[in-house]
């Protein structure tokens, strides 16, 4: 499952993570599209606070980063 | 019952300060440098304000300059190191954490064909010692900041300098001053007035005796040669005279700031939920505190506090003239959103405390419900 986060701030893309990682099965992932600089640490630190997995970073087709998280529970 | 609780933005300034700059607006207008009878009153205040303030900075006076700001302090610091010391290589060490005008400093000497390596901190932001003591053997100069500006951690200052004792240090005391004790080992080290509850657009900039240093600016002989132009002395005699108050009752002061933001530190983490209390919860200043908010939005954060009369301040990105969240709270991988800065001056009561952490988790309720973040 994809997010796209383009130009939404700070707190939003972690917002939105929130609301849908519960459309995931526990193992799946979902990878958040975000442009916002905070988007790469707060990410980070949901998956820390919420018990979820930080999967790593790539880049969308237009360059944006792509933050994927797997659901853990 | 509003309350100011950013200091470590600018200090209030103290009782002591007014009453200084009042008088030396009368008496130290002149042009220090000039030998006629007003000059000569203006330099005498100096000296006596450049003495002061070197016992508080465990300096020699000849070692003190006076600046316009903290920030030209440490640009002053950080360059006029670098260009002394081109014989031992091109290599600025410093920590992730450093105040931004550091890493500035640090972007015009790579600019200039320089190199700089920055040296990662824990979640705590306390540095990793031996890889920063490991880079700064072989460096040009070395830079590490006493205490965090931001959530207050500590560096271990004099055991980075007796492991290193060939590299020349530049520590940031910008917090410091008249704070805690200021640690030994530096070869340069920057100070800031409005830090101490003295007026705005003075810095202190010390130079130890047989370190090398370069004026990274055009020739003047002012301030020993390293800082052109003539120093402001009404507003110098008011910041040495701040300086000497605070440190005089600076045992106190730390001991009930410290106490306060212990309080602070237990009950936002108790009653604030989804929050992270930052820095080292001991080895930290003892006025300054940083927290963190999921799903809150810094500056209706920020906004929401003022209008209940709270002044502090915040390193997420939003609140930023750039964008981007704070380095520092990037370098520790902690939460940036909704991030609060709260540092305490002297006359910051319990009560003053007590109101903001009554008022804190309505206000934080109030901006996540306004994002739609019920029950996330």
């Amino acid at each position: 499952m994809k997010l796209d986060c383009r130009g939404r701030r700070c707190p939003l893309p972690i917002l939105d993570l929130a609301k849908h990682i519960g459309d995931v099965a526990v193992g799946d992932t979902i990878t958040v599209e975000a442009d916002d600089p905070a988007a790469r640490p707060d990410i980070a630190a949901w998956c820390r606070m919420r018990g979820h997995e930080n999967a790593g970073e790539s880049r969308a087709p237009d360059g944006t980063p792509a933050y994927t998280v797997r659901r853990l529970h | 019952m509003p309350a100011y609780l950013d200091a470590a933005s600018a200090a209030p300034l103290h009782p002591v300060a007014r009453q200084a700059l009042l008088a030396a607006l009368e008496d130290g207008w002149a042009d220090p440098g000039r030998l006629y009878g007003a000059g000569r009153q203006a330099r005498l205040l100096l000296d006596a304000a450049r003495e002061s303030t070197a016992e508080c900075v465990g300096a020699r006076p000849d070692e003190v300059s006076f600046t316009a700001s903290g920030t030209q302090a440490l640009h002053a610091a950080v360059l006029g190191t670098l260009a002394a010391n081109r014989r031992r290589g091109d290599t600025f060490v410093h920590t992730a954490v450093e105040h931004s005008a550091v890493l500035h400093a640090a972007e015009v000497h790579v600019a200039a064909g320089g190199r700089a390596v920055s040296i990662g901190v824990d979640a705590q932001a306390r540095i990793d010692v031996e890889a920063f003591v490991a880079a700064a053997r072989t460096g040009a100069a070395a830079a590490v900041q006493a205490a965090n500006h931001e959530v207050g951690t500590t560096q271990p200052v004099a055991d980075i300098a007796a492991a290193t004792p060939d590299t020349p240090l530049v520590v940031d005391a910008t917090q410091t001053l008249g704070h805690a004790d200021v640690p030994a080992g530096w070869s340069a080290l920057a100070g800031d007035a409005r830090t101490w509850g003295g007026p705005p657009g003075v810095g202190v900039l010390a130079v130890r005796t047989g370190a090398r240093w370069h004026s990274p600016y055009p020739a003047d002989d002012r301030e020993a040669g390293r800082i052109p132009g003539a120093p402001n002395v009404p507003a110098v005699v008011a910041a040495a005279a701040a300086l000497r108050a605070v440190c005089a009752e600076r045992a106190e002061t730390a001991a009930r700031h410290g106490a306060l933001i212990d309080r602070i530190r237990t009950t936002v983490a108790a009653t604030v939920p989804d929050v992270e209390v930052l820095g080292d919860p001991v080895g930290r200043l003892p006025h300054i505190v940083t927290f963190s908010c999921l799903y809150v939005d810094g500056e209706a954060l920020l906004t929401a506090l003022d209008k209940r009369g709270f002044a502090v301040s915040s390193g997420s990105s939003c609140t930023s003239s750039t964008l981007e969240p704070s380095h520092v709270l990037v370098a520790m991988g902690a939460l940036t959103s909704g991030n609060v800065r709260v540092s305490l001056h002297r006359g910051t009561t319990e009560a003053e405390v007590d109101e903001f952490l009554a008022v804190l988790p309505g206000v934080v309720a109030e901006v996540r419900a306004e994002l739609g973040a019920d029950g996330l």
